[in-house]
């Protein structure tokens, strides 16, 4: 079944446009949050264009599958990942955080009906995932619901408060994502509060725990399908991930965390890391995309 | 009409028994809502609604930021959830209420039982006197706090039929009775319940009945007082509170809360733009409380009727003089 996912669906290559697209839009921004969202989208591409039942046309319709984006400030991932997905036009990621239009700083549902809830206060996208999964399964409707963490929102409580409640329900329906890059804000989670032993601290709060390579499709599919099949448990994915992936000087770097203003020379590198050519510029830089010129001056 | 607030005694008439009642009454008519508990269904009067109705009703433990939050996501899986604590704990899950409900504008009705100082002996921890100036704060909350049983009963009935976030407050102990059977609660509509053209004494919550001893007290004095219920704090009632305005000159508030931010803050941000006039708050007076039975702890903080009826005198002599300066000043004036 995997194999034939692959043959449907080139997870590689939507993922590196969805990058080009982070980059893009963090660069029209002028702020962001590069690092998280590089390391989160290969599992959120997954996740649009194999897992998630959705309909692109009806993106209110009532037997979807969920995804919440709980560690919020990655919401470039979600908006390139739902442009590439049919959610929405590209366009909208030119006013990401700009006055006025619809892409807020992070997740809002009131400006982008599409997105299932606001997060942005890092913990409660779990618990609302939590109450969304009981309100289908209390009304028998058969939807999933899909959440992702960061590794440093695991330093929430309230985390911990939802750890206790999902095994306690029973939300099978309900499959969590860490997107465990081992960096936070400041610094390496282990320096700021350290989380280890991870994942035995899931499994004593009987959680299903799977690890995986978070930028590796066959582990990413493997783990999605097992955890559909589990029964009276919900499950977590330990998703073992490389900040700013694919950007070779964002790559393990807390410092591009957030938010970060992108200098010209800084774009034009990632991109070109990421594979995009002159012909794929979007039109706002207006041609300037010359390889190795930088049109600062600085 | 009813000008004698009736001493209801047992706690089994306490505001929270109320609403515990009212959820049965409803859960009976209405299938679409749940109640969500932290442990504390027996001071918050759920109980009632868990043994009738164990399938609607959800425990998530002393874990207040999660239960606030998953209301959020029951919410918007079409299922309206009751979340209910004390007062105090909804101010513990204020930034949840703030992002996962409001921010996100889910259908969650918040019902806090144990408000201010009428919480008595467990003291200061548990006594909120902040929770309707913070919930008030947030965009688009609409803030209740009704002022005996059967209202209550009629509120609960009426945020159930509002679609939008709700904060509405109880209460723990046994409460006066004010309304008969003819009453009618209005979501974002207050009732005059005693008619004077002094001075207006507006009240929610334990207070109204205050208030009501309060007129009584000013009326031996030959003194005209209304009596305001404001059960719905926000949207506040504005044409009424102009109208009071008009025909009286001159107020008091009353609430069982800080008197920064609540009842008293919202009358004087409407007061102070359409009609300014002498306003004197009766409240908590920017401290917290302490153990101690609530009518003591009420005589202490200066919140009964008698103190009240001070707050009205100090509002008429202030009227008295604002007249007598605008008197002066008048070219007319002889």
């Amino acid at each position: 079944m995997i194999a034939e996912v692959k043959d449907r669906v080139d997870f590689r290559a939507i993922a590196s446009k969805a990058r080009q697209l982070i980059i893009q839009m963090i660069y029209e921004a002028e702020s962001g949050h590069p690092g998280g969202s590089l390391s989160a989208i290969d599992v959120l591409t997954y996740l649009y264009f194999q897992e998630l039942r959705l309909d692109p046309a009806r993106p209110d319709w009532e037997g979807r599958d969920r995804f919440i984006l709980s560690k919020g400030h990655a919401c470039p991932a979600l908006y390139a990942i739902a442009v590439e997905r049919g959610l929405m036009p590209v366009d909208l990621l030119w006013g990401f955080r700009k006055t006025g239009r619809p892409l807020q700083g992070h997740p809002h549902v009131g400006s982008t009906p599409w997105v299932e809830t606001s997060t942005g206060s890092l913990g409660q996208g779990f618990s609302v995932a939590i109450g969304m999964a009981l309100g289908l399964r209390h009304q028998t409707l058969p939807a999933r619901v899909y959440v992702m963490l960061g590794d440093g929102e695991l330093q929430e409580g309230e985390v911990w408060e939802g750890a206790m409640c999902a095994p306690h329900y029973r939300l099978d329906n309900l499959c969590v994502i860490i997107d465990y890059n081992q960096m936070q804000s400041d610094d390496l989670t282990k320096n700021i509060m350290g989380l280890e032993p991870l994942k035995p601290k899931w499994e004593s709060f009987n959680w299903k725990v799977i690890e995986i390579d978070g930028h590796d499709y066959a582990q990413i599919a493997s783990a999605f399908d097992q955890a559909k099949h589990i029964v009276g448990t919900p499950t977590v994915i330990l998703a073992h991930t490389i900040k700013g992936k694919g950007v070779s000087f964002m790559e393990n770097s807390p410092c591009w965390h957030g938010s970060v203003k992108l200098r010209e020379e800084e774009l034009i590198r990632a991109l070109q890391d990421l594979g995009a050519d002159a012909s794929e510029m979007p039109p706002y830089l207006n041609g300037s995309f010359k390889q190795g010129e930088d049109q600062h001056g600085q | 009409m009813n000008n004698r607030p009736q001493l209801i005694g047992s706690s089994g008439d306490s505001l929270r028994e109320a609403f515990g009642r009212a959820l049965v009454r409803l859960g009976e008519r209405r299938h679409d809502f749940v109640v969500l508990d932290a442990d504390i269904a027996d001071g918050t009067g759920t109980h009632h609604f868990k043994k009738k109705y164990p399938q609607r009703f959800f425990q998530f433990g002393i874990a207040e930021q999660n239960m606030m939050a998953v209301a959020g996501g029951l919410a918007s899986v079409g299922v309206i959830p009751f979340v209910t604590t004390f007062a105090v704990f909804c101010m513990r899950a204020l930034e949840q209420a703030r992002l996962s409900v409001a921010y996100a504008r889910r259908n969650v009705k918040i019902v806090a039982s144990h408000p201010g100082l009428d919480v008595g002996p467990d003291g200061a921890s548990a006594q909120a006197l902040e929770d309707l100036a913070v919930f008030r704060a947030i965009p688009g909350m609409v803030v209740v706090s009704p002022a005996d049983p059967l209202e209550v009963d009629q509120a609960t009935e009426a945020i159930l039929n509002y679609e939008g976030p709700v904060y509405m407050r109880t209460g723990r102990s046994a409460a006066k009775r004010i309304f008969d059977a003819g009453h009618r609660f209005e979501l974002g509509k207050g009732q005059i319940l005693r008619d004077g053209g002094d001075v207006t004494i507006v009240a929610c919550g334990v207070e109204v009945a205050r208030a009501l001893e309060a007129g009584a007290i000013m009326e031996q004095e030959g003194i005209s007082t209304r009596v305001v219920n404001m059960p719905t704090i926000k949207p506040i009632d504005v044409e009424l509170l102009i109208q009071c305005a008009e025909e009286t000159g001159c107020f008091v508030t009353a609430e069982d809360h800080n008197v920064h931010g609540g009842l008293g803050s919202a009358v004087a941000e409407v007061l102070a733009q359409a009609c300014p006039c002498p306003i004197e708050f009766v409240g908590v007076r920017d401290s917290f409380g302490e153990s101690g039975e609530p009518e003591e702890l009420a005589e202490k903080y200066q919140l009964t009727g008698p103190w009240i009826a001070e707050a009205a005198r100090r509002a008429l002599g202030r009227k008295a003089t604002q007249e007598r300066l605008i008197r002066m000043s008048s070219p007319l004036a002889i």
